[in-house]
């Protein structure tokens, strides 16, 4: 088997999920097994990286990395694939991996795929199309190392009990590069959306921004996160970070509860893996009324205060 | 300054794309229209030549139709557009568009080039990133807010707890998100003078491109209808919504 590389995202505090998702994969398509890890954490993520199957960790843990916006990563990563000629790349679909596996692409000349839900072999992926009504089975061909940006929560990652061998790898000269120079955090509040077991999630039908304060008390209640469509995203209402769909994160809870969403293919990509969906919506021709296990036509904002108000009861 | 856009055409972006035998979407004799993810990029790119001056040209490659999409942009407000257009380019990957549009830019002097962050109907979300590699441009992307000052592009890019701020040497390569300003409607006036703005039509000869250096390098071999979910009940909200609601959260072992 080919030799596959597995782009690792890293934080200080760890191993982005999906790495590991990717890694799990990666050893049923390929040996040896490669993770690069790019940015500050990369060194102290090697030893989680290497339990879930990367038996070498290309690590630096530079700055540069993180704050040029992919631009030092694809020339690292370029080098090493030259190098070790892997017969394929696999990054998650987060903003900071299109980053740098679209510039890759251009230094390699390889074929790339974005999207995936599945991998078959290094030059054979599968992705969803209109909505997840299709999925096509895809031959990727030309030079290697084939590309391929495989969307969150597609596998579940399971440990290989391996250790990797941490391999330096250097600082790439180039310019002009961008670069991060202000970062404007708030604490994050609750379980992260997708590590989530519930997932309340609003759109256009809450009317205004305000009401999300009462999306917010229920999945406290249920100790879930909260999601949104993009419609409501892109106007304005919450964070880019609640986004779900094509262009948000994909989850995969045990409820997604819907409010006020009508469930466009683009919303419905990043949640119909739910095992429940429930959905609260006034138009009872509304699309997401074919997803739900329980569908509700109504007003959200008369029935999320009931819902609210017979939790509590319950509970005493 | 000189913008350039990267505009596509996508088949109405409300209705079900059809494919073909070769499993490619049907483009030709469908209604489409200008990918609405990228008349964000048309808006920033006329909102930075209205402080700066200059002119925003839009960039498309695409079948006939596609003029559609260009004569949208122009109608907003955009100075001119170049149509690649060519038959040995149906099909084409992401690489090979990125190498079009990459070769198209090129050929005239710009300050900085737009796009969308990816398109309605491909969702490949990578397309600009190649063409700035190829071009050594530096790339800013997602970009929510964007201004230059002094031959420096910087923006506003969301993460996950809350947003970055990106600055980078032009020329440069920018992407823009839905979060950006609304795009505006073009008015009556904008539609009449759309038909009298310049259209360059260019084929792959005039970029110094050959079709055996574009050919796709992705086949689709196969394709399954996915199993569509059971649907499940739906309900008049009434007096005992609440409780089916949460009986359903209790099944679930979630309360």
């Amino acid at each position: 088997m080919p030799p596959v590389f597995v782009y690792a995202e890293v934080t200080p505090e760890g191993p982005r999920p999906v790495a590991l998702e990717l890694l799990t994969k990666a050893r049923s398509l390929g040996d040896p097994v490669a993770a690069v890890a790019l940015g500050p954490g990369a060194t102290a993520a090697a030893e989680t990286l290497g339990a879930y199957g990367a038996s070498t960790v290309f690590a630096n843990d530079d700055p540069v990395f993180s704050e040029t916006l992919g631009h030092a990563a694809a020339l690292s990563l370029a080098g090493l694939v030259e190098e070790h000629r892997p017969g394929l790349v696999l990054f998650s679909t987060s903003h900071d991996a299109r980053d740098v596996a679209g510039r890759l692409q251009a230094l390699t000349g390889s074929t790339l795929m974005s999207n995936a839900t599945d991998l078959s072999a290094t030059d054979r992926a599968q992705m969803p199309i209109f909505g997840g009504a299709v999925t096509v089975e895809v031959a990727l061909e030309g030079p290697d190392p084939k590309i391929v940006l495989v969307r969150p929560t597609s596998f579940a990652a399971e440990p290989s009990g391996g250790t990797a061998t941490v391999e330096p790898v250097p600082v790439p000269q180039g310019s002009p590069w961008p670069r991060r120079v202000e970062r404007h955090e708030e604490a994050a509040t609750g379980p992260r959306l997708e590590e989530a077991r519930v997932v309340v999630s609003g759109g256009r039908g809450l009317q205004e921004a305000s009401n999300f304060a009462l999306l917010e008390e229920l999945a406290g209640l249920l100790k879930g996160a909260v999601g949104a469509s993009r419609a409501v995203v892109d106007a304005g209402w919450v964070p880019y970070s609640y986004q779900i769909g094509q262009t948000g994160r994909t989850v995969k809870p045990e409820v997604y509860i819907a409010v006020g969403i009508s469930g466009a293919t683009q919303h419905v990509v990043g949640m119909k893996g739910a095992k429940r969906i429930v959905a609260i919506n006034k138009d009872p021709d509304a699309p997401i009324f074919r997803l739900a296990d329980l569908g509700v036509v109504g007003d959200a904002l008369t029935v999320v205060p009931q819902v609210i108000a017979e939790i509590r009861s319950r509970r005493g | 300054m000189n913008v350039v856009v990267l505009v596509k055409y996508v088949p109405d972006p409300q209705g079900t794309p059809e494919l073909d035998d070769a499993f490619l979407v049907v483009r030709e004799g469908t209604e489409g229209a200008l990918d609405p993810g990228d008349e964000y990029a048309v808006e920033a790119g006329l909102r930075l030549v209205e402080t700066h001056g200059g002119e925003v040209t839009l960039l498309t490659m695409g079948p006939e139709t596609a003029s559609a999409a260009l004569r949208k942009g122009l109608s907003m407000g955009a100075h001119a557009g170049v149509h690649v257009v060519d038959p040995a380019l149906r099909g084409s990957d992401a690489l090979a568009t990125a190498r079009v549009l990459a070769a198209a830019v090129r050929r005239r002097p710009f300050d900085l080039v737009l796009a969308g962050v990816e398109s309605t109907d491909g969702s490949t979300g990578t397309v600009p990133m190649t063409v700035a590699q190829l071009l050594e441009l530096p790339s800013a992307t997602f970009a929510r807010a964007l201004s230059v000052e002094d031959g420096v592009l910087r923006i506003e890019r969301p993460t996950d707890l809350g947003f970055d701020v990106v600055e980078a040497p032009l020329p440069a390569l920018a992407t823009v998100t839905g979060s950006a300003p609304e795009p505006r409607y073009p008015t009556l006036k904008g539609i009449m003078q759309a038909k009298q703005k310049p259209v360059e039509r260019l084929a792959l000869a005039d970029l110094g491109l050959s079709a055996e250096a574009l050919a796709p390098t992705q086949r689709v071999v196969g394709l399954t209808r996915a199993q569509e979910r059971a649907a499940g009940e739906v309900i008049q909200a009434g007096e005992d919504t609440a409780k089916r609601i949460v009986d359903l959260l209790a099944e679930a072992k979630v309360l």
